[in-house]
């Protein structure tokens, strides 16, 4: 019988969820690496028992724990990344020059076919890649050397690569996302990337149109069809069906709030806008079926009325319902963050969710209805899924 | 062998107790002192210090013999009672956050 395992990264350690394909019944270990923050953890596609995670400590630094027991024993692996060549800078939140200094991972992307395999996003915004297990991490260095790269700035959470995707049928393809340049895509295995913000609009930047500079929080693709990509923008949930060629606003229907932000001449404007939320993901089954959750502005960062609400989109974007059954509907303020959201390959399809009021809540039937898992972890940094034979 | 203790998170990692001790050939300074914990400890690289620029991390405090030793040279010879084992060479997390 299907097993399902939930990685959990939070900001005082990692957990890990394991149930039955029946989802009812879920045993919590943890925390792994108590007091530590745990940005990542994710699973080999190739070797789900191979699991690597992100751990790191305003004190001690970057490290990275490698398990090839399925998260039962782990060990330290490199924990080096070191830019390729003189880094140069980039730009700072006043627009001077910074020199680009590593901070941390954000998020690590194992590959499909090979469990030594796996890439790395990192802030500042870079993307790293180990062929040995995580004995080694090199840099490839042709995104950050990007001929916009010295005009990359930090968002607020830093200036981090915090999405990567990997083209399941085209192995040379990558998606990438940094907080606040933008989407890159590489089409030669990460020698060379082009920005692909086009049809984009940030009008919290000087040129609401600009070929980088937008605050992308996160994309996501359905393996079946990679060239149709998601992406839950700063403001704004966006859809390209040309691998991220030209990208169209699907937010529909979903809540809006009315905003007032800076023009060029120092003057204000107001507008109602939509779409406002870091979290999204693809249905595993259903490539038109996409989940958002919408959180009240850029300043505030709760839900809506306090409720919170999962979106579900079966149509690609544009038509969102709002599921809410299980979940708090009065008195909820927490955030759901970029990384904390997966789906498992289960008929129906599981979709999992991490909050960084500590819960973890869990649908077994493509969203209809929820369950908090565990209620009082430390807030959930990330949330990844396998799903074991 | 010159006594090194550790703050507990790195005890965690290295698998040992509050203090180890090292062996160091030459003179006693802080950066001979920790390339024998990291020589001897290699999970530690990093941690305690930069990997690359072996600067201390802004969060780790090197003390010994009652005194803060975090902004002197670290080629300095540390003091006597270090470099003879009396007193251990301490690596501390500093006091920060709420």
């Amino acid at each position: 019988m299907s097993k399902v395992r939930i990685l959990a990264g939070t900001r005082k350690g990692a957990f890990i969820l394991e149930s039955d394909g029946k989802r009812d019944k879920w045993d919590v270990s943890g925390p792994h690496f108590a007091g530590w923050e745990m940005y990542h953890i994710k699973g080999s596609p190739a070797d789900p028992n191979r699991i690597y995670a992100s751990q790191s400590s305003g004190w001690f630094g970057q490290l990275v724990q490698r398990s090839n027991d399925g998260g039962k024993t782990w060990e330290p692996v490199d924990n080096k990344f070191v830019y390729d060549g003189t880094p140069g800078t980039h730009q700072w939140y006043d627009g001077t020059p910074h020199p680009w200094e590593f901070k941390r991972v954000w998020h690590f992307e194992p590959s499909h076919t090979d469990p030594d395999t796996v890439y790395a996003g990192v802030e500042d915004a870079a993307i790293f890649r180990t062929t040995d297990g995580g004995k080694s991490w090199q840099e490839l260095p042709g995104l950050r050397n990007h001929s916009t790269g010295n005009k990359w700035q930090p968002g607020a959470g830093g200036l981090c690569l915090h999405t990567i995707l990997l083209d399941p049928k085209n192995p040379k393809r990558i998606f990438i996302a940094i907080s606040a340049a933008g989407a890159f895509r590489t089409d030669d295995g990460g020698q060379t990337w082009k920005p692909i913000n086009k049809g984009l609009r940030s009008n919290y930047i000087p040129d609401p149109e600009a070929e980088i500079g937008h605050c992308v929080h996160h994309i996501a693709l359905n393996g079946s069809r990679p060239d149709v990509l998601f992406m839950q923008k700063h403001w704004d949930v966006m859809r390209s069906d040309n691998a991220g060629d030209l990208w169209q606003n699907v937010n529909g229907n979903l809540p809006t709030d009315h905003v007032v932000y800076p023009q060029k001449d120092g003057t204000t404007k107001e507008a109602d806008m939509k779409g406002f939320g870091f979290v999204i993901d693809v249905h595993t089954h259903e490539p038109e079926t996409v989940y958002v959750v919408p959180i009240k502005s850029d300043s505030q960062h709760f839900p809506h009325n306090g409720a919170l609400r999962v979106f579900r989109s079966r149509t690609g974007g544009n038509e969102w319902e709002p599921l809410t059954k299980g979940l708090p509907q009065k008195n909820c303020y927490v955030n759901v963050l970029r990384d904390a959201m997966a789906v498992d390959s289960l008929d129906k399809c599981g979709i999992y969710f991490g909050t960084t009021g500590g819960q973890v809540y869990a649908s077994a039937d493509a969203g209809d209805s929820w369950n908090a898992l565990v209620h009082d972890l430390p807030p959930v940094l990330s949330v990844e899924v396998q799903t074991l034979s | 062998m010159i006594r090194v203790w550790l703050p507990a998170h790195l005890r965690t990692l290295a698998k040992v107790g509050s203090e180890v001790e090292v062996e160091v050939k030459g003179p006693v300074t802080v950066n001979s002192v920790l390339d024998a914990v990291e020589t001897q400890y290699p999970m530690l690289q990093g941690t305690i210090r930069d990997h690359v620029t072996k600067q201390r991390r802004p969060y780790v405090r090197f003390f010994a013999c009652e005194q803060d030793l975090s902004h002197d040279s670290t080629e300095m010879p540390l003091p006597d009672a270090v470099a003879s084992g009396k007193e251990p060479f301490m690596i501390v997390g500093a006091i920060a956050g709420g």
